[in-house]
């Protein structure tokens, strides 16, 4: 099997989204997230010489992301101090849920379980846009992740209208082949 | 009235982000009347659109992403 090299020059271009996908879904929040990926990408760096070229590079960022989710929960409990547990009777509801069996999680909610799907959609969907021609996917995503308009789109990447559909059109319809098999 | 697989499919991908006419809408509806290829890809094509909904996909701006690739140059 070939050996992987890392190219830390590409690595913004392509796993920035995908790693800060990755990481809002974990912390909730767009500037922590942030900040995790660009100190991802600088412990990427200065690890690279550990890099073994077992894993694709995208793996091993992510691995490396992993770890610097958990550092940052384990930094913000050790601020809040040991973890204070403080059980009101229902404060805000008037007549219902007093019990403390009426305020568990209700154990036949879905929430749960379409949460972690959203994810995994979330990243079959990202994994198929890194495997768009870099235009495309740019287009692509300033367009339906952004919600830019047309015009704006057209007048920051410098291209007319109907290349822009075009673009779209392809991506779109190569997105729809690589979803097809599970999704769809 | 009548419009080509082309355009239709054209009107269709417009017609995700909203950017669609409704003149042409109702073109898109009339071709989609009869044509099989044009149903088929238009229905994919509204679930790509709920698909990517779903997700709930974001992205960094490409200010943040240039300042990444700043900061990581600095240190490279």
């Amino acid at each position: 099997m070939a050996k992987h090299k890392l190219q830390p020059d590409n690595w913004v271009d392509l796993y920035a989204d995908y790693l800060f996908n990755y990481a809002v879904s974990r912390v909730s929040d767009a500037e922590i997230a942030k900040d995790l990926v660009q100190e991802t990408f600088f412990a990427g760096l200065n690890s690279a010489k550990n890099f073994k070229g077992d894993a694709a590079e995208r793996t091993w960022l992510v691995s490396i992301l992993k770890r610097k989710v958990i550092d940052h929960y384990r930094k913000i409990n050790s601020k809040k101090g040991k973890a204070e547990v403080r059980m009101n009777y229902s404060s805000d509801s008037d007549t219902e849920g007093d019990w403390l069996e009426q305020q568990v999680a209700d154990p036949y909610s879905k929430d749960g379980d379409n949460v972690l799907e959203n994810e995994e959609l979330g990243s079959a969907i990202q994994d198929c846009i890194t495997k768009l021609p870099r235009k495309q996917a740019l287009v692509f995503k300033l367009k339906t992740i952004q919600g830019m308009s047309t015009e704006d789109v057209c007048n920051e990447l410098d291209i007319n209208p109907s290349n822009l559909w075009v673009m779209i059109h392809r991506a779109r319809t190569a997105l729809m082949g690589c979803l097809n098999e599970n999704w769809f | 009235m009548k419009i080509s697989c082309k355009e239709a499919s054209s009107i269709c991908d417009k017609s995700q982000y909203k950017e669609a006419s409704w003149w042409d809408i109702l073109k898109l509806r009339i071709h989609l009347t009869y044509c099989k290829v044009c149903q088929a890809y238009s229905k994919k094509n509204s679930e790509l659109t709920s698909l990517c909904d779903r997700a709930g996909l974001t992205m960094l701006s490409e200010e943040d992403k240039k300042k990444m690739k700043r900061d990581l140059e600095e240190k490279h």
